[in-house]
């Protein structure tokens, strides 16, 4: 059964059509890389998943709950998945146990002992647990990106949606927070992810989606998608051409 | 002919002062409180509200303070309501900052990364709750030294409503002058009376952007 559905969804920034009419279905547990050249969409196609941007046709589904205008609607949505995103987006005035905190307290009105017994479980699962009282200033690049993980799998999302969230990171942090990715894909969450870590998308994905102009260009499985290019357009992507 | 000593027109100053801080500090706290309101309508989503917003700090902001106290203190009157001078001088310095905190404020929440709003927002928090939780904390911190820095603009601004017979430090160094004959004494006074009050507080705001800008591990 599919978590997330994607029908025939069309996104125009002005005159620009970004999508040209997408269909996806994401099943539960499934672990989808989108690659793709910059302004192919992926990034666009990810926001609108999660409501950040609005959609000018078709329909996005998450579990049952529709992408409409309207804060009650999107809440919905949002509370069924997650997001991470290349800039981490840490609240910088809270400690990273805070930062976990807040939106379990805000949003789901979980009582602060309860939300911080969370807290403090997310930031062990990502290997933070030391740092529950340090400011995202006083964390690195990777840290800081696995705070935001914890406190995106502390609502307890049916799915994460990832936004090249590795992009901004010095070459070296890049693995600790794959690590993290890897482990959250083998304990079945489910992981809608633009990336341009060819090799990760490869060993970790179950399918693989290019995407080329504002459309799918090509899905598969990653053997087939990265071995067996059927376009010139992956192909030359993948620099086989 | 009474000889006025420099203690004398001191006092008399020193006393007239009082006002001044007072109507310094009404206008500031009361346009605080106005200027928060507009400052929200001013970055509400609703587009009728941000215009109505939007036309009140142009205009209070496009129109000299002078015409505003007139206008308070006169028009008002035309319209058969008796304002009395503290009156006309509270309300229209009252207004009048308020245009200028909400812009400068307003600033100070667009300053914040949009990032910020998304992540709230993918965390599934309303608009409100994104404000209260996560933009104002962080716009607060910015907002301090221009704020501040703007309650000078308030303190000197004071000196206008004079004009219409509020008796502040510069209505009464008017009246002392006429008395002693010495303007040069009195008016050197009352500036040196604006400068006392007004030096701190703009140290006040440059000491405290400093703090702010370097000392970001002090949470």
């Amino acid at each position: 059964m599919s978590l997330i559905t994607i029908t025939e969804v069309k996104k125009r920034f002005g005159d620009n059509e970004v999508l040209k009419g997408i269909n996806l279905d994401v099943d539960k547990g499934e672990v989808i890389a989108i690659i793709g050249k910059s302004g192919s969409g992926k990034s666009t196609l990810l926001r609108c998943v999660n409501g950040l941007e609005t959609i000018n046709d078709g329909s996005i589904s998450v579990a049952g709950a529709q992408l409409l205008p309207g804060e009650a609607a999107l809440k919905a949505l949002r509370l069924k998945i997650g997001m991470i995103f290349q800039s981490f987006n840490l609240f910088p005035h809270l400690s990273a146990g805070r930062n976990v905190m807040l939106s379990q307290m805000v949003v789901k009105k979980t009582p602060k002992p309860q939300a911080e017994e969370m807290a403090r479980r997310m930031l062990d699962r990502v290997g933070l647990l030391h740092k529950f009282d340090a400011y995202p200033d006083e964390l690195s690049g990777g840290q800081q990106q696995r705070v935001a993980i914890a406190r995106a799998l502390a609502m307890e999302p049916l799915g994460l949606l990832c936004d090249e969230i590795t992009s901004a990171l010095d070459p070296e942090l890049v693995n600790e927070v794959l690590a993290v990715v890897k482990e959250l894909a083998s304990e079945g969450m489910t992981l809608l992810m633009v990336t341009h870590e060819m090799r990760f998308a490869r060993d970790v994905c179950d399918r693989v989606v290019f995407m080329h102009e504002g459309r799918v260009h090509e899905i598969g499985a990653p053997d087939t998608v990265f071995s067996n290019p059927q376009t010139p357009e992956l192909k030359q992507f993948l620099g086989m051409l | 002919m009474i000889e006025f000593t420099l203690w004398d027109i001191l006092r008399n100053l020193l006393l007239a002062t009082r006002w001044t801080i007072l109507l310094s500090l009404v206008s500031f706290v009361g346009g605080g409180i106005v200027g928060l309101v507009v400052m929200f309508m001013r970055i509400s989503a609703n587009k009728a509200v941000a215009t109505a917003a939007r036309a009140y700090i142009e205009l209070f902001q496009g129109t000299p303070l002078l015409m505003q106290l007139f206008l308070a203190f006169f028009g008002l009157a035309l319209l058969g309501m008796t304002v009395p001078a503290w009156l006309a001088a509270g309300l229209a310095l009252i207004l009048w900052t308020a245009s200028f905190l909400a812009e400068i404020w307003r600033g100070c929440v667009e300053a914040i990364a949009k990032g910020q709003w998304e992540a709230s927002a993918s965390l599934g928090m309303g608009r409100i709750q994104q404000l209260r939780y996560v933009i104002l904390p962080q716009a607060l911190r910015i907002a301090i030294p221009p704020t501040v820095g703007f309650s000078v603009q308030v303190v000197k601004g004071t000196a206008l409503t004079s004009i219409i017979g509020f008796v502040e430090l510069t209505k009464a160094g008017t009246a002392v002058t006429n008395a002693t004959f010495q303007p040069f004494t009195v008016y050197g006074l009352v500036a040196l009376i604006y400068f006392a009050l007004c030096w701190p507080l703009s140290r006040t705001s440059q000491v405290l952007e400093r703090k702010l800008n370097v000392a970001h591990h002090n949470h």
